[in-house]
């Protein structure tokens, strides 16, 4: 109780709320505008906060990070197009429900089931909190590299049929952070000679050109969207809303699944939208109707993907681990305003750590609220042309690219990843890999290099419980993935022979 | 759902114009990486493995030729889509994009943050084809915007402009402090 009254005095402060509040209606704005998206905007204003207090920074871009997806559900409703990746499912039976001039109903439906979401994974994780607590300080160096090793292997197998695309550019990302001078023997590596290398690749720069500048050239490539607009209006919003309690059983069972994923990383949102969209589907009495405007495969989708980012912070603030690209910028913004996530954060602060809770509950509310009242004019932002926000993403870059150093080096790296990205994305490459590539690579050598010190023998590595249970879960990970392949080339040899037999 | 996304698919289904040509130059990259690891890298004697500085770079390295080799392989024996070529010629014309914004920062210390921003968004938006008063006025709005948030309201660290030293005292310091 102690440590709750002592959380609610961090965020009890004017800043903060005014953070929170810009932060939840910037990231309402982004998630809406198809093309930009809550990590483009994380990576922009980043550096606008540097000058802020930790807490104060941290709550506007948690605001941008807890938000996005709401604005996303918007013109995966209206216009079939989702605003962020997250978003897609909500197309399936979102955009249909609008065809039959239920748009009104659609969007309430999404911003309840949102709400529903983003409240159910909070509050699972404030009463989880105690024994988060107790358990993150079993974890040493082997278990954090293992955990890590984890997220890279998840991150790798969950990008299904570009599994090899997204171990190549999750090794180009291991690889990027070991450039520059290392930090035991302080010898070189791939430095060429270059001065402007010996520090490494600043993560902010490879993030604002793989995120930002990248979008910013497809977008430049790319003709420009006339999405007509449905009108939605105001009235009957709280009606529609109050409607979610008909399809309680699927929230309730699509925000269970978004914690359970969002927990492990590397899986989040996608995984848990699959899993949450199936179960409803499997349970439904109208099963054919899914993907057809079916209002239970619309919640299935929100609530799902929005319980996700409260529990994706958990193995982000108890170890150090993002589980994505979102969460990865995230632990760049805590390292950033000097709070290091791990398990010392949550032995020690645990104040700290319900306050940032307590903000994604407040910022959660304030949201709905924002949504009821602005839908109408959110539906204008989208009317932005493709190009000129491709211009308006550029101009915001600069500020993140230029601001950290002043240096024109890192303005030409930038450039370089940001071409590299649109490569990458006009591809249908996945980049969050090289992100995590980057982030949980120095991670993993640091903590490889201290933990080795005191393994004799390769069972010492995991002769702990937990270091045990992540070894098993690798495995486990692996051979699933192998064991699914196999059966689904067996499947299609016996369906060829199958086709041969009756041709 | 569609039914292709419930199977896991190690190797690529198809392949999309420009593929390949992407994955032989990552590979070829990655091959020149590992190829100079000998030299751009270090051996410390009487260390253990996991202490090397060597280390990583050959894992990710090795990872990055071994990914990128078997993908290069299965991607050139699925079924392309013609216009390689096409493709590449439109990852060349994004270099004029970076052309803009190479410029754009070049500008700052010389024209100043205020009126590099200006002129970008509103030439950049013309360069795009957008001619309409609106527009125009909506690129100057949003440069001022960027310009009096970022600089004006939250001190980021941008320098002034060479221009700006030709302002009488009192303005020269608002300038540089605030635009």
């Amino acid at each position: 109780m102690e440590t709750l009254l002592s959380s609610f005095d961090i965020i009890a402060r004017w800043d903060v709320v005014a953070a929170l509040l810009i932060g939840s209606i910037g990231g309402v704005l982004v998630g809406a505008l198809p093309g930009v998206g809550a990590a483009v905007a994380i990576a922009i204003m980043l550096p606008a906060t540097f000058m802020l207090e930790p807490i104060v920074g941290i709550t506007a871009l948690l605001g941008i990070y807890g938000s996005s997806m709401f604005g996303g559900a918007i013109p995966a409703i209206l216009v079939n197009t989702p605003g962020t990746p997250v978003n897609a499912l909500t197309t399936y039976d979102g955009f249909p429900m609008t065809q039959r001039g239920e748009a009104r109903r659609a969007l309430g439906l999404a911003y309840s089931a949102s709400f529903f979401g983003g409240i159910f994974s909070i509050v699972c994780l404030m009463l989880f909190a105690p024994v988060l607590a107790k358990v993150a300080p079993m974890f040493g160096s082997r278990e954090i590299f293992l955990a890590a090793l984890l997220g890279i292997v998840l991150v790798i197998l969950t990008h299904r049929g570009q599994v090899l695309a997204a171990a190549m550019l999750a090794c180009f990302g291991i690889f990027l952070q070991t450039i520059g001078l290392e930090g035991t023997g302080y010898t070189q590596r791939y430095t060429f000679g270059q001065g402007w290398l010996q520090n490494g690749i600043d993560l902010i720069v490879v993030v604002l050109g793989i995120f930002a500048i990248s979008q910013a050239l497809v977008l430049f490539l790319d003709k420009d969207k006339n999405f007509p607009m449905p009108h939605v209006g105001k009235k009957g919003f709280f009606r529609t809303m109050g409607e979610l309690w008909i399809f309680r059983r699927i929230a309730v069972a699509g925000s269970a699944f978004g914690v359970f994923c969002g927990m492990i990383p590397g899986v989040g949102e996608f995984m848990s939208q699959f899993m949450s969209y199936s179960y409803a589907q499997r349970t439904s009495k109208t099963p054919e109707l899914f993907g057809k405007g079916n209002p239970e495969g619309l919640v299935a989708s929100e609530a799902a993907n929005n319980s996700v980012p409260a529990a994706a912070m958990v193995p982000l603030l108890a170890l150090g681990i993002p589980g994505e690209e979102l969460t990865a910028m995230m632990l760049s913004v805590f390292y950033v305003h000097n709070v290091i996530p791990g398990p010392a954060l949550f032995a020690n602060q645990m104040d700290f750590v319900l306050a940032l809770y307590l903000c994604l509950i407040i910022l959660n509310v304030l949201v709905v609220l924002f949504l009821f009242l602005a839908t109408d004019t959110l539906m204008k932002v989208m009317l932005i042309p493709n190009r000129f926000l491709g211009m308006m993403i550029l101009t915001f870059s600069l500020i993140g690219v230029y601001s950290l150093r002043n240096a024109l080096t890192d303005v030409f790296v930038a450039a370089g990843f940001g071409v590299f990205g649109m490569i990458l994305k006009r591809l249908d490459y996945p980049t969050s890999p090289v992100i995590l590539g980057i982030v949980l690579g120095g991670l993993m050598e640091d903590k490889l290099r201290t933990s080795m010190a005191r393994v004799v023998t390769p069972w010492d590595f995991i002769d702990r419980p937990i270091a045990f249970i992540l070894f098993v879960m690798i495995l486990a990970a692996v051979g699933l993935h192998i064991w699914t392949m196999w059966k689904a080339r067996h499947g299609e040899k016996i369906d060829e022979l199958h086709s041969d037999a009756h041709s | 759902m569609p039914d292709g996304d419930q199977e896991p698919h190690v190797f690529p289904l198809g392949r999309k114009p420009g593929e390949l040509l992407f994955c032989a130059a990552f590979l070829i990259f990655a091959a020149a990486l590992l190829a100079m690891i000998g030299w751009q890298t270090s051996w410390i004697a009487g260390k253990g493995l996991a202490a090397q500085p060597r280390l990583w770079p050959a894992i990710s390295l090795g990872g990055m030729v071994l990914a990128g080799a078997i993908l290069w392989a299965r991607t050139r024996n699925v079924q392309r889509t013609p216009g390689r070529w096409r493709e590449a010629a439109t990852w060349l014309r994004s270099l004029e994009f970076v052309g803009w914004y190479v410029l754009y920062v070049m500008g700052i210390p010389v024209v100043g943050y205020l009126p590099a921003t200006i002129l970008f968004c509103v030439l950049l938006t013309l360069r795009l084809g957008y001619r309409s008063r609106m527009a125009m006025l909506s690129a100057l709005g949003f440069a001022l915007f960027v310009v009096l948030t970022f600089k004006t309201a939250f001190n980021v660290k941008i320098p002034g402009g060479a221009l700006y030293e030709l302002a009488p005292g009192g303005l020269r310091y608002i300038l540089i402090r605030y635009f």
